[in-house]
């Protein structure tokens, strides 16, 4: 019954907004482009090199229509993570759920350099990358909530999203990085030009696969960019009593690497063609470290201020929050006006809101499912240790993204 | 619908959470917590839950033993689950610490430290997470005392992790592992199923002289609370406990699934007249045949219950020794109620799960056989 009333309210409150917008602002298309600027140019902070002569330019230019861009998935995902953390709190999600708020910039800089063929794989923080993979608010709202509009048919949860060129949503701490070094084996067997971003946090960094993936990396000259997304914390454990070293960025030893500003988008985008240039070049592996903060805590039963304090959050909040930072340069540039944002704002939260609702009401899966996509060919047709009142039988369900 | 609401949430700062929503109604698991009527030891007790008590038995350790050092992902402010809260703060930061987020190192690291003559307690912040430490436990630590002819060992080493179905977990969060280890000769495994039992087994654990695995069920952390004795007590390992006697069918479980089995053997006398014997294995490697083989030849039908998937699950390894052994006492072949044959999940727990009503139908129809 509550369930039923708070959806009811949320239906209320997404109507009132609806109502509420009387005169809707135009589309972004709609306005004069005469009033801006078609592209600007900014300074980024000074990028750390290891084993490179020469960095990516600290000099970087956005065209308007990819600042509008950048802005609106930056803002998109930040209500992917708010959406996400009151589903959460209203045991709507259960499981375990990872925000990343505060870490937009990276995934959204990281796409934008990225190429059709490109691929990308990480760990479970992952709901942004989802929607950037071309998962809509609903399959990401969906999956995590368990219902058969998700990504993943409600069956992966927070950490296992997927999509097209997208390899997970991995729930094991570093688990994911040698995968990405065999996805670029792939990519260069295949011989399809394409690059593998494999993510994963200043605590995996530690794990050691990572370097037994650095090693095959560079032996075999994979176009791997192994990016290490350094929120400054191992879940509860601070970078610094983690880590011997936390230049992450030359934790390759053998593999050049480059740290980022990771929260100034086009500082990760200019960072990650330079990856790309370096991997399709044919010179082997790179290492992307992405400079970040998590305003959240590592998942949802962690409130993220036993180990930090909240005045270290609010002063990162105010002084380097990627979306709000973004937004400034925008605005100084002339590339948009307040308004616009404003009304990309206003869409983009009508959208997280309809996926919001549908979230909470699309239905689960059917209990067939229980055994689905076990086996592309199970050698027997029922599934064993079933429950005596109704047999589950092996199903495929999935379309695989690799034709087998 | 109901998937959504049957757990609980174990986190403390989602209780705080809770606590400041009261209308939000908070349905129980799948299981009714039985709480353990024996007490080990003589003198004074206190009511703890499950991960107090674990936390008492590392303290108690920690305090007799300067030797002993605690460690593992987020341990220093308490682990995720709050079993060593404190300690650090008690024990000092040279002996209870956090380590990198590196499993195997974990692990690695632990044996090097017990084979060098100091106890370790190494905490797995989730059993599904073990699996990169699975070389260090299986070819390291188990066989470390055999191959070296018995110059070494590295017996002072425990480790720790949380394991089973939380109600929420999905699939690497709610995992019974304890099979994979128990194909290990070498290794001492235990799981308890409540605080008095925690406290005992854990400190058996950490003075045994051969590495443990103690797997600590963590929907139990919160969920079971008992009067535990103050005072240091140890239970012996290799030793099952009839916690129901019976004479109908055995019911043979460990962890949570022992309070299942208790329902179950409620329900069975209660509604069909069955006397059920519910035997709580607590040490799966090495286990009590002689408790398991007693149970077995005065009843005739057993049913086994676990977590874990069926195939090869340590069900099989109870069937197959109770046939050996019990052939000719057996009115019915030996039943394993258990997890599916699939990966543990998201949505689907509470059909994964052997619930009290597949054990139920398991003793009706053993009964029938």
């Amino acid at each position: 019954m509550q369930r039923v009333i708070a959806t009811l309210r949320i239906k209320l409150k997404f109507l009132q907004n609806f109502i509420l917008q009387k005169n809707p602002n135009p589309p972004v298309t709609v306005v004069s482009r005469c009033n801006f600027n078609n592209e600007a140019s900014f300074e980024t902070k000074p990028y750390k090199l290891h084993k490179l002569d020469k960095g990516p330019s600290t000099s970087v230019t956005v065209t308007r229509e990819d600042a509008l861009k950048y802005f609106r998935q930056m803002y998109t995902i930040r209500r992917l993570e708010t959406a996400s953390s009151n589903l959460y709190k209203e045991r709507i999600i259960r499981g375990f759920c990872h925000l990343s708020n505060g870490q937009e910039a990276c995934a959204v800089g990281m796409k934008a350099a990225m190429r059709e063929q490109d691929t990308i794989i990480s760990a479970y923080r992952v709901h942004g990358w989802a929607y950037l993979q071309g998962v809509s608010a609903l399959g990401v709202l969906s999956e995590l909530t368990g219902r058969h509009t998700g990504c993943s048919r409600g069956k992966g949860g927070s950490m296992h999203l997927y999509g097209k060129n997208f390899y997970g949503g991995n729930g094991i701490v570093g688990a994911q990085v040698p995968l990405g070094a065999g996805i670029a084996l792939a990519h260069k067997y295949l011989n399809d030009k394409g690059v593998c971003f494999s993510l994963y946090g200043d605590g995996a960094a530690n794990q050691g696969q990572v370097f037994e993936a650095y090693n095959m990396a560079k032996l075999l000259k994979l176009p791997c960019v192994f990016v290490c997304e350094n929120n400054g914390y191992g879940m509860g454990t601070s970078s610094k009593r983690s880590s011997a070293s936390v230049d992450y960025y030359s934790r390759g030893d053998y593999i050049p690497g480059v740290r980022v500003d990771g929260m100034d988008v086009l500082a990760v985008r200019e960072a990650s063609q330079y990856a790309i240039d370096h991997c399709t070049s044919d010179k082997g592996p790179f290492v992307l470290e992405v400079e970040t903060y998590r305003y959240s805590g590592h998942s949802m039963s962690d409130p993220g201020t036993s180990y930090r304090t909240r005045e270290e959050i609010q002063e990162v909040r105010l002084s380097r929050d990627p979306i709000t930072s973004f937004k400034e340069k925008m605005l100084i540039s002339n590339l948009a006006s307040a308004d616009e944002l404003k009304a990309i704002e206003v869409e983009v939260r009508a959208e997280v809101e309809e996926a919001n609702v549908r979230a909470r009401t699309e239905s689960e899966v059917s209990i067939e499912e229980l055994a689905s996509d076990i086996y592309i060919n199970p050698l027997e047709p029922e599934v064993r240790g079933i429950s005596p009142f109704d047999s589950v039988k092996h199903v495929n369900v999935g379309t695989p993204f690799i034709p087998h | 619908m109901a998937v959504h609401s049957r757990s609980i949430l174990f986190c403390k700062e989602i209780s705080k959470f809770l606590f400041f929503r009261k209308n939000v109604v908070r349905r129980s698991s799948h299981f009714q917590y039985y709480p353990d009527k024996n007490t080990p030891v003589e003198g004074e007790t206190t009511k703890l839950n499950m991960f107090q008590a674990i936390g008492n038995a590392m303290d108690l350790a920690l305090e007799k033993d300067q030797s002993a050092v605690l460690f593992g992902e987020d341990v220093a402010f308490g682990g995720v689950f709050r079993c060593s809260m404190g300690l650090q703060k008690k024990h000092g930061k040279d002996r209870v610490f956090n380590t990198p987020l590196c499993e195997q190192g974990i692990v690695g690291f632990g044996i090097g430290l017990a084979v060098a003559g100091s106890t370790a307690i190494a905490e797995i912040q989730f059993a599904d997470y073990i699996f990169p430490a699975f070389d260090q436990i299986v070819n390291e630590a188990a066989k470390y005392r055999y191959r070296s002819g018995g110059m070494f060992d590295c017996g002072r080493l425990t480790i720790r992790a949380p394991c089973g179905a939380v109600g929420h977990g999905a699939l690497y969060h709610s995992q019974m592992p304890e099979a994979y280890f128990a194909h290990t000769p070498g290794l001492k495994i235990v799981i308890p199923r409540g605080p008095v039992k925690a406290k005992g087994l854990l400190l058996s654990c950490i003075e045994d002289k051969d590495p443990c695995i103690f797997f600590e069920p963590k929907v139990l952390y919160r969920a079971a609370v008992e009067e535990v004795p103050k005072q240091a007590y140890k239970l012996p390992l290799g030793k099952a406990e009839i916690v129901v006697p019976g004479n109908h069918v055995t019911l043979i479980g460990w962890g949570t699934q022992v309070h299942v089995l208790c329902e179950v053997a409620e329900i069975a006398k209660n509604s069909h007249g069955i006397s059920c014997e519910v035997i709580d294995l607590m040490t799966i490697l090495p286990w009590d045949s002689e408790t398991v083989f007693n149970s077995a030849k005065k009843t005739g039908r057993i049913i086994i219950a676990h977590e874990a998937p069926m195939t090869c699950g340590f069900g099989s390894e109870l069937a197959a020794s109770i046939q050996e052994d019990c052939f000719l006492h057996l009115e019915a072949p030996v039943r394993r109620v258990t997890g599916f044959d699939s990966p543990f999940p998201h949505i689907f727990e509470p059909f994964y799960l052997p619930d009290k009503w597949r054990c139920l139908d398991a003793v009706i129809n053993i009964v029938k056989y």
